[in-house]
């Protein structure tokens, strides 16, 4: 027996032991749902505030006035394919393709990296143009539901990298798929998130 | 497993001891980290008590000079961001971790290290609000904070930014606190443990979970626009620059009308244990008390807005959310009418739990009345910011919940500890704390009806004020005599030699089938659940004619049930719940567990304290530069690190 984490699936225990599951739904799983869940009403609330202030300020003070749109779409895309390199990566480690496994969880974190380097890139340009988070409401609603998307990917990746080291340790057999399915789970998320944010946020006209 | 996993290697040692300091810093189990929130909780309540005397004392003769303005809006603040944050939700987290495993058959919550951090996430948060009286002096904005009142302009300083801070870390801790307990429930229930066997304990603490969930977040981007308003330049409540005051009174009731229930619902909870043990009858309409506690968690979403009746959302949204407000006192009818029926006809026996169950009912009734009286919007327009308000809602929250806490502490401590409370001492601190706390109250009725404004430091002679309010200080003091019952009561308990009974109240719940204070495993044997209140089916039965009939292996014997603390030599053996009923093949999984050998536990674990250390420093990294934060982000990052990379159980631990 190895230890607890290494158990075989939640449905296979029986009651007292750490992996039991009434629902047949592993805990760790369930309990990233219920995170997600409660993420939802974060980035709700982050949203609607900015729906509420998108109009208000000076011509040329608001985000809808300096937003480049083609650019943004390249980033989303980049951010986009890299829920595909997450599941991916699933993959492999569902198959105990512990290299590719790697490779695509270090695409995953690239392709992140790759996003959030986008965000920094447009933060500056942004503030070059006149338009930082003191010009007026929208704009501090809009640099604070971006910023803290960026910061949520940031995490991600952290997050990505950490298990590629564990990984590398051994720390993550065939087994313990779970890991990495979770962390995919968040990623996804944080992606679909995304979406939603370019959707109403760059492309709903002011 | 075919594949061997490394051992990671380890900054220090897998904690081992289980007595001493280092094991409370290190526990990961849920019985122990209850009472670390339950002891916290207490201090803060005392803490928070002490503040609510200063504000009586300043208010108790017209034009007081006890206090400075600056010195009572810091302290009303504090005292109420005490009590709801520091006292009443983790007196409430304090029960559920507790209680819920054992009241499920499980030996664990499903995420005990998330659990212990939970905790300390709590405690830091906690601390660093309090660190504000040794930085500059306390928040002064209320336990609301409205914007843009609280922005820098208006309230310079860094109270507020230490009152923002110190709830978003406390926000973590519940937050992860919900998670927990949703998945525990959900998924640790012992076989036959179905949904609609659940004590109601278990359910109002789950609906209490998922409203966590929910309303965490919200109130959490809201401290956070008001931090970065205040230390980055943002303009969501600068009203200059069109930020909007009233989007801030939306998102704090949007969170805080749903943590009313978070605050209400454990005690109602509590009071649903305590009523049927003591009426020696089944609930009334268990089924119904659930669903109302439900439907409470469902449309506590849909009347924040009348908080906001003066605000002038216009007659449309008040006359909608007056709607949903006097709709919402359906289901809290409902289970109140259900309670007095659980009592109607029972054999009451009055022990000092029943007594602050009864005075739950009694007084929450009355705070719930004066809570419909606020849904009549022309009528809130009179009462709105007077002391009709602090009436009310001290007559839900303290008649109510805190009612209902102590009630619940009398009833469980001979669980926690194997020692009964006295009952003198239970049935002093009980009338005192009756009687002050309706002297206290009661007389703000009358003073908010003849327009005393709440918030306000100072009252002129001649309004009338005068009597009242010497009236509700002497109460305050009287609440304060009472809360010292309780400590004596407890003191001379936990020194006294005499044990407790296994099952002193002849209980109805599974908590009550396993020795007290429980084993770290609490089950030796798995349960096998067949009904609500399984365990009292477990000591009687009904005759032909409907009378209780004890079954020959039955439980606590009269003078046990009386509250004598016999040797308990009649309680049943340990585990002798069901196990006869046990199927096969959970036999087998239980194999020479009998006396908890061999059962495996989550080993301790410092990582959750010392990532929670990070939590202060960044803390104050974002009041009072980077270099703070940098410190802290390397704690948080390493005791996530540390845990993320430790098995929850060590192989021979």
């Amino acid at each position: 027996m190895t230890h607890a984490l290494a158990a075989p699936p939640a449905h296979g225990a029986a009651p007292g032991d750490h992996d039991y599951a009434v629902t047949g739904i592993n805990s760790k799983k369930l309990g990233m749902w219920a995170f997600l869940a409660s993420e939802c009403l974060f980035f709700g609330a982050l949203i609607s505030t900015y729906l509420l202030y998108r109009t208000r300020g000076p011509v040329g003070q608001r985000p809808g006035d300096v937003y480049d749109i083609p650019y943004t779409s390249v980033s989303s895309f980049v951010l986009l394919m890299s829920s595909l390199t997450m599941v991916l990566a699933l993959a492999a480690i569902q198959r105990g393709d512990h290299r590719r496994l790697r490779i695509w969880l270090l695409a995953t974190a690239l392709l992140g990296t790759v996003f959030i380097g986008g965000q920094v890139y447009e933060f500056t340009v942004f503030v070059h143009e006149g338009l930082n988070i003191s010009s007026s409401v929208s704009a501090t609603s809009f640099f604070v539901l971006t910023g803290f998307h960026g910061v949520h990917v940031t995490v991600g990746i952290l997050w990505l990298l950490s298990l590629i080291g564990m990984s590398l340790r051994g720390l993550i057999p065939q087994e313990r798929n779970l890991e990495i399915e979770i962390a995919g789970l968040y990623w996804h998320f944080v992606d679909i998130v995304w979406i939603i944010i370019f959707t109403v946020v760059y492309l709903v006209p002011n | 497993m075919a594949v061997a996993v490394r051992a990671p290697a380890r900054p220090f040692a897998r904690p081992r001891s289980h007595t001493g300091f280092w094991s409370w810093i290190s526990t990961v189990d849920h019985k122990r980290i209850g009472i670390l929130y339950g002891v916290t909780a207490f201090l803060f309540f005392i803490i928070g008590g002490i503040e609510a005397l200063l504000v009586r004392g300043q208010l108790a003769t017209p034009n007081a000079d006890m206090l400075t303005a600056d010195e009572y809006n810091q302290l009303f603040t504090m005292h109420g961001t005490t009590m709801v944050f520091l006292v009443i939700m983790p007196l409430a987290a304090a029960f559920g971790n507790y209680l819920v495993p054992l009241m499920i058959g499980a030996r664990d919550v499903a995420f005990p290290r998330l659990n212990a951090f939970g905790y300390w996430a709590f405690l830091s948060g906690g601390l660093f609000l309090y660190f504000s009286f040794l930085f500059g002096g306390a928040p002064d904005g209320g336990w609301f904070g409205y914007a843009p009142q609280t922005t820098q302009p208006f309230s310079p300083g860094n109270g507020i930014d230490f009152w923002l801070i110190g709830l978003i870390i406390t926000g973590v801790g519940s937050l992860t606190a919900a998670v927990n307990f949703i998945i525990t429930t959900l998924n640790l229930r012992a076989p036959g443990m179905t949904l609609m066997r659940m004590p109601v304990f278990v359910w109002m603490n789950l609906v209490v979970s998922f409203l966590l969930l929910f309303a965490m977040p919200i109130i959490t981007v809201a401290l956070f626009q008001l931090y970065f308003d205040r230390n980055f330049g943002a303009n969501f409540y600068n009203a200059n620059l069109g930020g909007d005051p009233v989007l801030w009174q939306h998102m704090f009731w949007l969170f805080g009308h749903p943590e009313v229930y978070i605050l209400i619902l454990p005690a109602m909870g509590i009071v649903s244990e305590i009523l049927p043990v003591f009426s020696r009858k089944p609930l009334f309409g268990y089924a119904v008390v659930v669903f109302s506690g439900i439907a409470i968690g469902f449309m506590g979403w849909g009347v924040w807005a009348h908080h906001m009746f003066a605000v002038g959302l216009g007659p449309v949204a008040n006359s909608a959310f007056a709607a949903s407000t006097m709709f919402i006192a359906v289901p809290t009818g409902v289970k109140i009418f259900n309670w007095i029926a659980t009592t109607w006809g029972g054999d009451l026996r009055l022990k000092t739990p029943m007594y602050f169950a009864l005075g739950f009912i009694a007084m929450f009734t009355i705070g719930g009345l004066s809570g419909v009286t606020h849904a009549i919007v022309p009528h809130d327009y009179q009462q709105t910011d007077t002391y009709y308000i602090v009436a009310h809602f001290h007559y839900v929250l303290f008649g109510g919940a805190i009612f209902g806490l102590f009630g619940g502490a009398y009833y469980w401590f001979p669980k926690v500890t194997g020692r009964l409370l006295g009952e003198g001492l239970g049935k002093l601190h009980f009338w005192l704390m009756f009687i002050g706390f309706n002297l206290t109250f009661g007389p703000m009725h009358i003073l908010g009806l003849q327009g005393q404004p709440r918030r306000t430091y100072i009252y002129d002679e001649g309004m009338g004020w005068d009597a009242w309010n010497m009236v509700a200080t002497i109460g305050s003091l009287i609440i304060a005599l009472s809360v010292l019952a309780f400590i004596v009561n407890v003191a001379k308990t936990l020194r006294s030699a005499d044990r407790a009974p296994e099952d002193p109240w002849d209980a109805r719940t599974l908590e009550w089938a396993i020795p007290s204070p429980p084993p770290e495993y609490n089950f030796a044997e798995i349960p096998v659940v067949h009904s609500v209140d399984d365990f009292w089916h477990h000591k009687y039965t009904e005759d032909d004619e409907g009378r209780l009939v004890r079954l020959p292996s039955g439980g606590a014997d009269e003078g046990a049930a009386a509250g004598e603390a016999g040797e308990g030599d009649s309680v049943p053996e340990q585990g002798a719940v069901s196990t006869e009923t046990v199927p096969e093949e959970h036999h087998e999984a239980e194999e020479g567990h009998g006396h908890g050998d061999g059962i495996h536990m989550p080993s301790p674990s410092y990582f959750p304290a010392l990532a929670s250390i990070g939590f202060p420093l960044v803390g104050f990294g974002a009041i009072y530069g980077w270099w703070w934060g940098a410190i802290g982000a390397v704690f948080l990052l390493a005791g996530v690190f540390g845990w993320a990379c430790e098995p929850l159980a060590e192989e021979h631990a």
